[in-house]
């Protein structure tokens, strides 16, 4: 099972983090790569950098530059992780939070296939005549 | 399932690999050591429904495990003295608290980790019982997950586990990471272990199923693990490759009834990029450490071939040719040459690989493999031969136990029947 793990600092700080949490943050994640669960992570940087693209209900857009004023709903990163469980990855973010110090993290659940199959039915329901190529 | 019990499951999960490699370095055996673990979990079972789950879990298990291990040489030590040095080794470690013995398990758990793999990989037992003891002491798989990803009963994987937990006692197996030229073979027993249960995942041999994805995910868990293990390995970095990329077609594999899809038919916007990216990093990190002609990374070259080629028609099937030459020169095996002679059927026509393959049907290795009346039947069909295609499909349905691709090849030689040139 994949998960999507999005953090929520719950503040946007303009300071940068300590080298000591750095380096916590640093060795919890190398920890994660080696027990061979993370398959991608990324901090973001400060909403003020970001903006915010809105489709309106006459296909107008609204777009509004960072900062972003709602600070608890502000995202601080994200990570992919393949594991077992939901439990497994509730228990990986209990230990990320507490390295982080605090914060919410939303656990989601990533598609086993893809929102949208970009192949017609009909096609799938003709796919597999050929023969299995060159795939040891 | 409470929600305690779910997470208790999940600790395991993720303690459980550690745990017993730092118990086998302590006791030198790795069923006591797994059987310690156990006892720790039922423990954790009785205790944390109660006390709510500890903020350090794996400290917590380990340090429960070590007091019953030494509860256990006392017992021993009263009847007879045999386990004398395992039990100094014990009463030094009691005198440290949770904390140093933490610190302790961070810097040797890669070496007993490492260590954990090699023995449960050990040449001394079978392949069976190799991956097996792998899944469960390594991949934290129960009894039960391993048996139904193999279709086999339970008992008989039960059964497996303590016998080669016995072999392993018997044969006075050291726990350690071989050196010289035996680290060489034995680290590619390890390879072959992890690489069995990949493609089991990603064409089962038995059953219903035509793919199990679990077990994709649990070999690929494993190679991950490896290689971080032992960074320095290119042939590590190319299966890890390998993995990842055959991985990433995974979803767009199977149809939506369940039946298979090939290579060439598959729909590459469903392809999985991250996985691809991981992959093709991989490859270049084998490629970098001078092991581009390693089979592993030859295959993964393979696979990444394909996995670059935005449309069936973009694959450069004569670079694909080239590298299963040196597959080929490397390991030679009749199964290359089967899947050699299909890319040069790609690559330079049909009647030239009808030629290679005609060659590899006195093989006795490929006697009852299906994929070699498959691929002739294949290559018929686009000679416009389906007479002759038809009993070569009737054949390949007759060999594979799948049950899916017996389907697809039972419809193929019916379309054949009925000359219709898919």
């Amino acid at each position: 099972m994949r998960f999507m793990t999005i953090y929520k600092p719950g503040e946007e700080s303009t300071t940068p983090p300590t080298a000591e949490h750095m380096a916590d943050m640093g060795k919890f994640i190398e920890e994660l790569a080696k027990s061979g669960v993370l398959l991608s992570t990324d901090g973001l940087q400060h909403s003020s950098k970001g903006a915010r693209v809105t489709m309106n209900a006459d296909g107008s857009f609204k777009v509004v530059d960072g900062p972003f004023t709602e600070a608890k709903e502000i995202i601080g990163g994200y990570a992919i992780i393949n594991v077992k469980s939901k439990a497994e990855a509730v228990e990986l973010t209990k230990r990320f939070l507490r390295v982080a110090g605090g914060g919410q993290s939303e656990i989601r659940e990533m598609h086993e296939q893809p929102a949208f199959d970009s192949r017609s039915s009909a096609q799938s329901a003709n796919a597999g005549q050929r023969q299995q190529q060159a795939t040891l | 399932m409470s929600d305690v019990n779910r997470a208790i499951d999940a600790v395991w999960r993720i303690e459980s690999p550690r745990l017993i490699a730092g118990l086998a370095r302590i006791t030198g055996d790795v069923g006591i050591a797994e059987d310690l673990a156990q006892d720790a979990l039922v423990a954790a079972l009785e205790r944390w429904p109660q006390t709510g789950v500890p903020d350090n879990p794996g400290a917590w298990l380990m340090a429960t495990a070590k007091h019953r291990a030494i509860d256990l040489h006392r017992r021993s030590k009263r009847i007879e003295r045999k386990h004398e040095q395992i039990g100094h080794e014990l009463d030094a470690q009691q005198e440290m608290s949770v904390s140093d013995l933490d610190t302790a398990l961070d810097d040797d758990i890669g070496d007993d980790l490492l260590r954990l793999m090699f023995t449960a990989c050990h040449p001394v037992l079978s392949t069976e019982a190799r991956v097996a003891l792998t899944l469960r002491l390594l991949g934290g798989l129960t009894t039960d997950e391993i048996a139904r990803a193999f279709v086999v009963p339970a008992a008989t994987v039960a059964q497996r586990i303590v016998r080669a937990k016995r072999t392993l006692s018997e044969a006075r197996v050291p726990f350690e990471v071989p050196r010289g030229a035996d680290r060489d073979a034995r680290l590619s027993s390890v390879l072959g272990v992890i690489y069995l249960v990949f493609n089991e995942g990603y064409s089962a041999t038995a059953g219903e199923d035509w793919t199990r994805p679990a077990l994709c995910e649990d070999a690929l868990r494993l190679g991950r693990v490896l290689a971080e293990l032992t960074p320095n390995d290119a042939e590590v970095h190319g299966l890890v490759a390998l993995m990842e990329i055959q991985a990433s077609r995974l979803r767009a594999r199977t149809g939506p009834r369940g039946e298979p899809i090939l290579l060439l038919d598959q729909d590459r916007g469903k392809w999985d990029r991250l996985l691809i990216t991981r992959g093709l990093a991989a490859l270049a990190r084998a490629e970098q450490l001078g092991g581009a002609r390693g089979p592993y990374a030859l295959q993964a070259a393979i696979v990444a071939c394909h996995a670059r080629a935005r449309t069936a028609d973009e694959t450069d099937w004569e670079r694909i040719v080239a590298l299963y030459d040196a597959l080929a020169e490397l390991t030679p095996s009749p199964i290359i040459e089967l899947n050699r002679a299909v890319a040069v059927s790609m690559a330079y026509g049909p009647a030239m690989a009808l030629e290679l393959v005609n060659e590899l049907r006195s093989e006795p290795a490929l006697k009852s493999y299906h994929l070699l009346p498959s691929v002739r039947g294949d290559l018929l069909m686009k000679l416009g031969r389906l007479g002759e295609a038809k009993p070569e499909f009737e054949h390949a349905a007759s060999l594979t136990r799948n049950i899916r691709e017996r389907d697809l090849l039972l419809d193929r030689a019916r379309k054949a029947g009925n000359g219709e040139k898919s």
